[in-house]
């Protein structure tokens, strides 16, 4: 049992964690979208992954929109039982900030000298990264604003623009979006892991309207997903083949779909924690510094 | 007829003119204007960097006291030794390690240094007397039957660059120098390797180019613990007080930084910038219940639980918004008076001397039982307490030595490795640290700009400004300066190049400018050109070709003709 907790130590590569969530939809009718991000966000936070190492970008408000009949709060199950915008929301970038560029920007670094901390994804080579995408999407691309678009080639570019300059250690890639498993098919870097709610020709269908609020609260899969990380606390180990199991067809009605071919270790073995999580590794300090002897000052060389 | 064919021809004239417009007009200003600004990189030096070939040299001095050599091998005093050792990485990367080792007598300043009663005194004294320059190692040799050096010690590493070795028995030794050699050089290169560097070490520190996989749990937990080199580091002590309806607390922090930190950090300037700052928290709980252990009258916290006291407190630390460097926390927590005193217990379930852990690229958390400084009840409530410093710095600055990468593997068998103390930091082992640090330097910055010029290439509308190129050549520059230093053995300057070309390619490949935004598939491409250009080029194609086949019909004319 002692050998096996100092195999947890190594069990995994990494140090810290961050998560990068985005919803890429604005207009009122796609209230869901920002209600996936935000129930992502608060499991993520749940599981100990502090704001520092979180980049949230919402492309449109939810909870301050004139049209919100329940000012400030997001919910995510019709009667209004969970408010996911909650108290403590920091979203990094906001509204029109939430373009095509400055998502690049923040997963390759290339972001202007004057970009705060908080905006800056400021993972090293033992980060595990979380990225969650969810919004309107196609064959092939993702699209932002209503506006502009995603290739999932220009995605699998950035993620090798990311491991060239070892800014991940492993990186768990989840997306929401109608025919989302086409933009992960792109992918050609090692230490990907990629979840989608649909298949190619498929569409990824909401789950339940609130009649007070007026619109579909969630998407299927992110709605399940939600479930699923209820049950993970900060020692659970569950490990990754329970998440591809989440929402199947007959819940979902769209087929998700998963993309481990990438990945070095076996799904088998990687936590949900390794991700959603920030579990800490820890050692303890054995030595410590005599001090109390006077110190003499140097001879300056 | 004469005017038809003035037709025909002047038909003829303006089609081959359109046509030589196009042509000679046209195409060079559309590729002119469409092409993206690029400016020239430096890219064969790049390819030639891509392999990198690093050689390491070491200046050893041996000096040897009295009563170490024989007559014999006292003739050939002094003389000099090159020992080169290569080592080949992957494809990309070998490394050369060069030793160069001058052997000499000791002059009597020397022999009477040695004479000192412990071998700590005899460092001090030693040292007084010559300055060894940044990566070299002295080693003085002194007899079996000296008493310098403790029973079962062969050899005792000081403060600054010297070592002291104990010579074996004479019998064992040898009388002519080959044997002397035989018994010393493996012995020395120990003792280099300890001092300086040793082939594992730099192998970690070439992580970036060479994902090797681990030879042991140690090097992978060495290598997860320290951070990576950076050009600054930031330094947080924050100060949690849950309890401040029993708890005054009082630190001096500024001073216990001057005195304690400051030496270590100021000797460590070549490497890095640190900025530190200071907090203190009230009301920050630890996220874990501690239990309660009847048997120790105090609360427990095992090491499983350790794991999950950082995050909640993390969310409350903050740090500076302005700069991107890693930041390194160090927490000194002082239980709550209803959970005093609080001890941490190991795997094995035993309390830890220090009271403190740590986690790796994180930082350290310390735990300051307070309840003996006040009675049982009677005191009132706040009370003021004064914070022991001295031992509160002790544990920060030995987890701050593991979190920079000073690392401790245990010595050798026979080793008396004298401890850092107040310095914080032997020269030695600073000297480890810039060996590994520049290696490291050198090989990120190789990757990075290899891989950026990969990029460039490979993704033809990418705009290159100058400022891009000037970049990418000072980086080019600068790491062909650091190897070429490395060779020498000239680490501090080899260190600053390495600093240099880091800084120059981190900017290159991280300029805001390199976005690559747009990505258009050949079938968009076509569908915008062939709109604009085919219904022009139909024309003019057509034409062409009639003109060819008229003037093909003429000569045909012409050739019956003649016949």
């Amino acid at each position: 049992d002692l050998n096996d907790k100092a195999g947890q130590f190594f069990n995994s590569g990494h140090t810290n964690n961050w998560a990068v969530l985005v919803c890429t939809s604005r207009f009122w009718f796609n209230y869901r979208h920002v209600a996936n991000t935000l129930s992502v966000y608060r499991s993520v936070k749940r599981l100990g992954i502090p704001d520092s190492r979180i980049v949230l970008m919402l492309a449109d408000d939810m909870a301050c929109n004139h049209r919100n009949p329940k000012p400030a709060t997001v919910f995510s199950h019709k009667n209004m039982e969970l408010n996911v915008y909650g108290d403590d929301v920091e979203v990094d970038y906001r509204g029109y900030e939430v373009t095509v560029e400055n998502f690049l920007r923040v997963l390759t670094g290339r972001l202007p000298a004057s970009t705060p901390r908080s905006k800056r994804l400021l993972s090293d080579d033992r980060s595990n990264i979380l990225i969650y995408l969810t919004g309107h999407g196609g064959n092939g691309f993702l699209k932002f604003q209503d506006s502009e678009e995603i290739s999932n080639v220009e995605l699998a570019d950035a993620f090798e623009q990311m491991w060239q300059k070892r800014r991940y250690n492993e990186l768990l890639f989840i997306i929401d979006t109608c025919q989302g498993a086409s933009m992960y098919e792109r992918f050609y870097s090692p230490n990907l892991m990629a979840l989608a709610s649909s298949q190619v020709g498929e569409d990824s269908l909401s789950h339940q309207p609130d009649l007070a609020i007026g619109v579909h609260l969630m998407d299927r899969y992110t709605f399940y997903l939600l479930e699923f990380l209820e049950d993970i606390h900060p020692s659970s180990t569950t490990n990754m083949n329970q998440l591809f199991k989440v929402c199947p067809k007959s819940q979902c009605v769209s087929t998700p779909g998963h993309r481990t071919d990438l990945f070095l270790r076996d799904p088998g073995r990687v936590l949900i924690t390794d991700f959603f999580g920030s579990v800490r590794k820890v050692e303890i300090t054995m030595e410590t510094i005599n001090l109390s002897s006077p110190m003499e000052p140097l001879p300056e060389r | 007829m004469a005017t038809a064919e003035v037709e025909r021809k002047r038909g003829q004239l303006a089609a081959l003119s359109i046509a030589v417009v196009v042509v000679l007009v046209g195409v060079p200003l559309w590729w002119r204007t469409t092409e993206t600004y690029r400016a020239w990189l430096p890219v064969n030096q790049i390819n030639e960097l891509a392999e990198l070939q690093l050689q390491l040299s070491v200046d050893v001095e041996v000096v040897f006291s009295r009563g170490t050599l024989m007559p014999e091998q006292q003739k050939k005093v002094p003389f000099t030794r090159t020992q080169e050792e290569a080592q080949k990485v992957d494809d990309d990367t070998t490394l050369r390690y060069r030793y160069e080792s001058k052997y000499r007598t000791a002059n009597i300043m020397e022999e009477d240094a040695l004479k000192q009663p412990t071998a700590a005194e005899a460092d001090l004294s030693l040292h007084t007397l010559s300055a060894s320059p940044c990566g070299s190692v002295v080693v003085y040799v002194i007899p079996e039957t000296s008493v310098l050096l403790p029973q079962g010690v062969d050899v005792y590493i000081g403060h600054r660059r010297t070592a002291v070795l104990r010579m074996g028995a004479p019998m064992s030794v040898g009388k002519n120098h080959k044997q002397l050699l035989a018994h010393l050089e493996p012995r020395i290169t120990q003792v280099v390797q300890v001092m300086s560097f040793s082939h594992t070490d730099i192998t970690a520190a070439l992580s970036d180019r060479v994902r090797l996989s681990p030879g042991s749990k140690e090097s992978l937990a060495d290598s997860m613990r320290s951070f990576k080199s950076s050009p600054g580091y930031e330094i947080t002590f924050s100060l949690l007080n849950p309890d401040p309806k029993s708890h005054r607390l009082d630190w001096d922090i500024e001073g216990a930084v001057h005195s304690y930190i400051q030496p270590l950090l100021t000797k460590l300037a070549p490497l890095a910038n640190f900025s530190i700052d200071s907090q203190i928290l009230y009301y920050a709980m630890l996220g874990v219940n501690p239990r309660f252990d009847s048997s120790l009258e105090a609360y427990t916290l095992n090491a499983d639980s350790l794991a999950h006291v950082i995050n909640p407190v993390e969310a409350r630390l903050g740090s500076n918004a302005a700069s991107s460097n890693p930041v390194l926390n160090f927490l000194l927590y002082v239980p709550d008076a209803h959970h005093s005193p609080l001890y941490i217990h190991d795997h094995q379930k035993q309390p830890v001397a220090s009271n403190a852990f740590h986690s790796p690229r994180w930082g350290g958390i310390m735990v300051y039982n307070v309840n003996d400084l006040y009675g049982r009840g009677e005191t009132p409530l706040p009370v003021n307490i004064n914070i022991n410093m001295e031992k509160v710095m002790g544990v920060f600055l030995a987890q701050l030595r593991l979190m920079l990468g000073v690392q401790s593997s245990p010595a050798p068998p026979g080793f008396l490795v004298e401890p850092c103390g107040g310095a914080g930091l032997a020269d030695w082992e600073l000297d480890r640290l810039m060996w590994s640090r520049t290696v490291e330097n050198v090989a990120t910055a190789t990757t990075t700009i290899t891989s950026l010029a990969q990029l460039l290439d490979q993704i033809g509308n990418i705009v290159i400004n100058d400022n891009i190129a000037s970049q990418v050549s000072s980086t080019v520059t600068s790491l062909q300066l650091a190897v070429a230093e490395l060779e020498a053995g000239n680490l501090g300057f080899a260190l600053q190049y390495s600093k240099e070309a880091i800084l120059a390619s981190e900017r290159a490949f991280f300029d805001p400018s390199l976005l690559h935004l747009l990505y258009f598939p050949d079938d968009q491409k076509f569908a915008i050109y062939i709109p604009l250009f085919l219904p022009m080029c139909v024309p003019i194609l057509l034409s062409l070709i009639k003109i060819a086949s008229e003037a093909r019909q003429r000569r045909k004319l012409k050739q019956s003709k003649k016949d």
